[in-house]
């Protein structure tokens, strides 16, 4: 196989050419590793890590040849969200704040992933802190989405955020899977973006320890790769009890890949009515009534479902998440690593206004504001109490539909991918991106973005499968249903 | 009630008192991290990455520190609240690396308890409000460097309880008695060592003042006090403070203090106009804490008998005075001794414990804990073993020493850790009984003292004492003073 060839292949392609001997590991990571230092133009890496990737592949490649037990992973490279801690690999969640942390520890979802074989290509791009829904807000620059509209124009598109390095890599096919991580949206729509899969676990599935956080209550890693099945078979390595994350949920992880099916019958798909919102382009409209059609397709019964606290939806998550960012971000005040600004004659005080001054950018400066006003004595009950409150009506609406319902059919985000600077101006119009997908955070459910047909200018759009907590198969299922039928085979065309 | 009142120019006040406790939690690790919580370790040699807020580090409760809070609220018989939940305080600090301490403000594992205390002579209860479990902040040193301080995370972490009481006290010498019966039934719990030196006991101390019958004054906090002393010392002059500024005319701020032991006097640290917002919110980071009717059911069992009703039982039950009882219940250390002590001697005298506690307990307070205190040892250094202790008092209780002999065979214990019957038979110090050789003395003491024996037999019956003495004095000290006074009475007539 050649180079191009094997940059073309997904996880499975890889894992299972390599175990049937039609190539080496180390040829695979060579062929990434190249192809991850042709594109820097898309700057989706903070850190590349060739190094990582060779030593793993090297290991694949003689537990191979000692016909030792591979790991589900063998042979396979992944991007890693640089927002996950690495052992000996700069981390710093593209901030500045951070800039040069070498962590002395590894998150529990990359030592997962390792220890299934996996190796680093190197550590992808995000917005700030995670803080975004175009990836402009990171400290080392923006991510240039792979994808052109068909005007000429060529105006750089954002990959979507906040994993939009993740995005950008495994939709340039310069990674064959990344690492996401889902506040409110953040795998779902910048895959969405870049026309790839993303899955989104249930709250508790996959450890937070080792994550940089940026709202706890919300913040869960997933798989973005090139389809389903390579989306089941990451997330089954990433997932698992961790007793260091107390919020970890102690089940087993069912054999997700093994059991996809994208036969629905018996199954009922909800639509949910208030997700119809006003203003929403009729070719997203158009994608949403295609889908419906797919999952009939797929044998599934099609029910209405009422959400009717959706429209809360975006206005307690932007209580929440920043309430909880402002206390997250606390830690990072310049005493004990990353920045220190000191200015001559500063006191204590001065130091910490000095740093954070100097370390956080506009958003992240933006989002703490926030939440310390929100969390504040004064307004704690006005804002904060009554989000806690409608998050729990929001969580209620969806344990009512799961009676009428198996999975939920909607649109991931109300429109395709926008130009970088398009939206950074306007803070609102830019959090109105995470429309369709912070319901589910909020509720902790999974959910998973599959790409489901192009715009008229060329751009992806997907749709977004919610499940019920731990259904994580029940969400893949539907989602392998939907790419069957949509046959999605479009690719950015290389420019880079 | 207390009649305690201050006097003022303008007549008596009354002081009204309230006391937030910080107990350190004793477990081997930390409230939400494995890192090890032993006293004067060097400085950042204890801390986890936890600790440190390094980023992507997670809390999870150290279970251990649960039961020791549920264990302390079942001893003051207090509500065990089912279900609580962790919070985030919210500050900034340099020995606070999270930017956050982990408390419990809106739903404490403890709720409503109470503690009775005896202070100038009157019982009283004192009402717990809460009971909350939080962690404590690392330290700043300032004096290790001209320019810049350093920061120890050795306690960054380290479990506390924070004991709320009711503003109920109204003296000084109460809030000594609250902090005195605090303090022993933690130690008798096991859950804090109330070692108030090394900071594992702290206490800050509301105080108001207002006329009688007047409501509630505006109250201070003093920081921080760290002994029952310094304590009653903080509210006697924070009162008289506050009483000396309303007479002049001013007004009570309400603020945070300081107590200064060497000035004998507190002074403002921080004011409410800079108070902080703490922006409390509850920690995403962790489950609410649900207790099991199990685990409640094992907190129960595994608690020990408390101080009242040991109280009780050694004056009921043991016929312990009334003194010697509030000694020896007033430290665990002391009842676990006593109680040793207790089965010793019972066994080694063949007797029921309750026949020899009379005896067992004026020996340990008069004797043991006098020699203790003379040579500076505590009870749990003494260099008299249990053992030892039981063994003096059946050679008491058998005739072999008299009370004074006794006093000589333990001062040579206590100097030398020797067994009492080793040292009766090396120095010969055995009581005797033998008639015929107090005989002797006591005709050679009547024959030396001819005009007494005349003055007492014409009626002076006083001087009966006085031949007592010569004779035992001439035996030295060894005979038996019953037998003395049964031979001196046949032979004075």
């Amino acid at each position: 196989m050649t180079a191009t060839n094997l940059t073309d292949l997904g996880i499975a392609g890889i894992r299972d050419g390599f175990r049937a001997g039609t190539f080496s590991a180390r040829e695979v990571a060579d062929a990434f590793n190249a192809a991850v230092a042709g594109a820097d133009a898309l700057n989706a890496f903070i850190v590349k890590t060739p190094d990582h990737a060779i030593a793993a592949a090297d290991a694949a490649d003689k537990a191979r040849a000692d016909g030792a037990d591979l790991g589900a992973l063998a042979g396979v490279p992944l991007g890693i969200k640089d927002l996950f801690c690495t052992e000996g690999y700069q981390t710093t969640a593209a901030s500045g704040m951070l800039g040069g942390f070498v962590p002395t520890y590894e998150s529990t979802v990359t030592a997962k992933l390792f220890g299934a074989g996996a190796g680093m290509l190197g550590k992808l791009n995000l917005d700030q802190f995670a803080m975004g829904s175009s990836n402009e807000t990171s400290a080392f620059g923006n991510v240039i989405s792979p994808w052109r509209r068909n005007d000429s124009g060529n105006a750089p598109l954002a990959p979507g955020g906040s994993s939009g390095g993740s995005s950008a890599a495994v939709a340039a096919r310069i990674a064959p899977g990344a690492t996401g991580t889902d506040t409110g949206g953040s795998i779902r729509q910048p895959a969405a973006f870049t026309g790839i899969s993303g899955i989104k676990p249930t709250y508790g599935r996959c450890s937070r320890w080792g994550t940089v956080a940026f709202a706890s209550s919300l913040d869960q890693a997933g798989a973005m790769a090139h389809d389903v099945r390579d989306c089941a078979i990451m997330l089954e390595a990433m997932s698992g009890f961790d007793a260091k994350d107390s919020t970890s949920v102690e089940l087993s992880v069912p054999n997700w890949e093994a059991a996809l099916s994208a036969d629905l019958k018996g199954k009922k798909v909800g639509i949910p009515k208030e997700y119809r919102v006003d203003g929403m382009p009729a070719d997203i409209e158009a994608l949403w009534q295609q889908g419906i059609a797919w999952m009939k397709d797929a044998g599934a019964e099609i029910v209405e479902v009422s959400l009717p606290h959706t429209k809360y939806a975006l206005p307690t998550y932007y209580i929440i998440a920043p309430a909880e960012a402002s206390s997250n971000l606390a830690r990072y005040d310049g005493v004990r690593y990353g920045l220190r600004d000191l200015p001559d004659g500063a006191n204590l005080q001065d130091m910490y206004a000095a740093t954070r001054a100097a370390g956080f950018g506009a958003e992240v400066k933006r989002r703490i504001m926030i939440g310390t006003y929100v969390l504040s004595a004064g307004f704690y009950d006005a804002y904060y109490t009554k989000a806690q409150k409608v998050r729990a009506l929001i969580a209620r609406d969806f344990a009512q539909a799961w009676e009428k319902c198996d999975v939920l059919l909607t649109p991931t985000a109300p429109s395709a991918a926008f130009a970088l600077g398009e939206k950074s101006a306007d803070p609102l119009a830019m959090y109105l991106n995470d429309v369709f997908t912070v319901p589910s955070s909020l509720a902790g459910l999974p959910a998973m973005s599959v790409p489901g047909g192009l715009d008229p200018q060329g751009l992806p759009l997907g749709l977004q499968i919610i499940g019920k907590p731990f259904d994580e198969q029940g969400v893949l299922n539907a989602s392998l249903a939907i790419e069957q039928r949509a046959g999605f085979a479009a690719r950015p065309g290389k420019w880079w | 009630m207390s009649t305690y009142t201050i006097e003022g120019a303008t007549g008596p006040w009354e002081v009204v008192i309230g006391l937030e406790v910080h107990a350190q939690i004793v477990s081997n690790a930390k409230l939400f991290s494995g890192a090890a919580t032993a006293f004067g370790a060097e400085p950042n040699t204890q801390v986890s990455l936890v600790d440190a807020a390094m980023p992507g580090m997670l809390p999870v409760l150290n279970e251990e520190c649960v039961r020791q809070a549920v264990r302390t609220g079942m001893a003051i018989k207090a509500q065990i609240n089912k279900w609580s939940r962790f919070d985030r305080k919210n500050y900034f600090y340099a020995d606070l690396p999270q930017g956050y301490q982990i408390s419990q403000l809106y739903h404490p594992i403890v709720g409503e308890g109470a503690i009775e205390i005896e202070a100038d002579g009157v019982t009283k209860t004192v009402g717990v409000e809460r009971i909350h479990i939080e962690q404590d902040a690392g330290k700043l040193m300032h004096d290790q460097h001209p320019t810049s301080s350093y920061v120890d995370l050795n306690r960054s972490g380290v479990a506390l309880m924070e004991i709320v009481s009711r503003p109920d006290m109204s003296s000084p010498a109460e809030a000594g008695a609250y902090l005195r019966k605090l303090r022993a039934i933690l130690r008798y719990v096991g859950s804090c060592d109330g070692n108030m030196e090394e900071g594992s006991m702290r206490a800050d101390v509301n105080v108001s003042v207002r006329k009688k019958g007047a409501p509630f004054g505006t109250r201070t906090e003093t920081k921080n006090v760290n002994s029952v002393r310094f304590v009653m010392a903080a509210i006697e002059g924070e009162a008289r403070r506050q009483i000396d500024v309303i007479e002049e005319g001013g007004t009570i701020v309400q603020e945070t203090r300081l107590y200064d032991p060497n000035r004998n006097e507190t002074r403002s640290m921080r004011s409410k106009e800079d108070a902080h917002d703490y922006r409390y919110f509850p920690d995403p980071d962790l489950l609410p804490l649900e207790l099991s009717d199990e685990f409640l059911a094992e907190c129960a069992a595994s608690l020990p008998e408390l101080p009242d009703a040991k109280i009780a039982r050694y004056r009921e039950v043991l016929g312990v005075s009334a003194g010697n009882t509030e000694v020896v219940t007033a430290d665990v250390a002391n009842t676990r001794w006593f109680e040793a002590l207790l089965r010793e001697a019972a066994a080694k005298q063949g007797k029921s414990e309750a026949d020899v506690a009379k005896a067992a307990s004026n020996w340990l307070v008069s004797d043991l804990f006098g020699g203790l205190n003379r040579v500076g040892k505590s009870i749990e250094e003494s260099p008299i073993s249990v053992a030892q202790g039981a063994e003096l008092l059946a050679l008491i209780a058998d005739g072999t020493l008299s009370g004074s002999l006794s006093k000589q065979v333990f001062e040579i214990m206590l100097e030398t850790g020797d067994d009492p019957a080793k040292i009766v038979e090396e120095k010969g110090l055995k009581q005797t009984s033998d008639t015929g050789a107090i005989e002797a003395v006591i005709a050679e003491v009547m024959a030396a003292n001819e005009d007494k024996v005349a003055d007492y037999r014409g009626g002076k019956d006083k001087l009966f004492g006085f031949f007592v003495g010569q004779t035992m004095k001439a035996m030295g000290g060894k005979a038996n003073p019953g037998v003395v006074n049964d031979l001196l009475k046949k032979a004075l007539g």
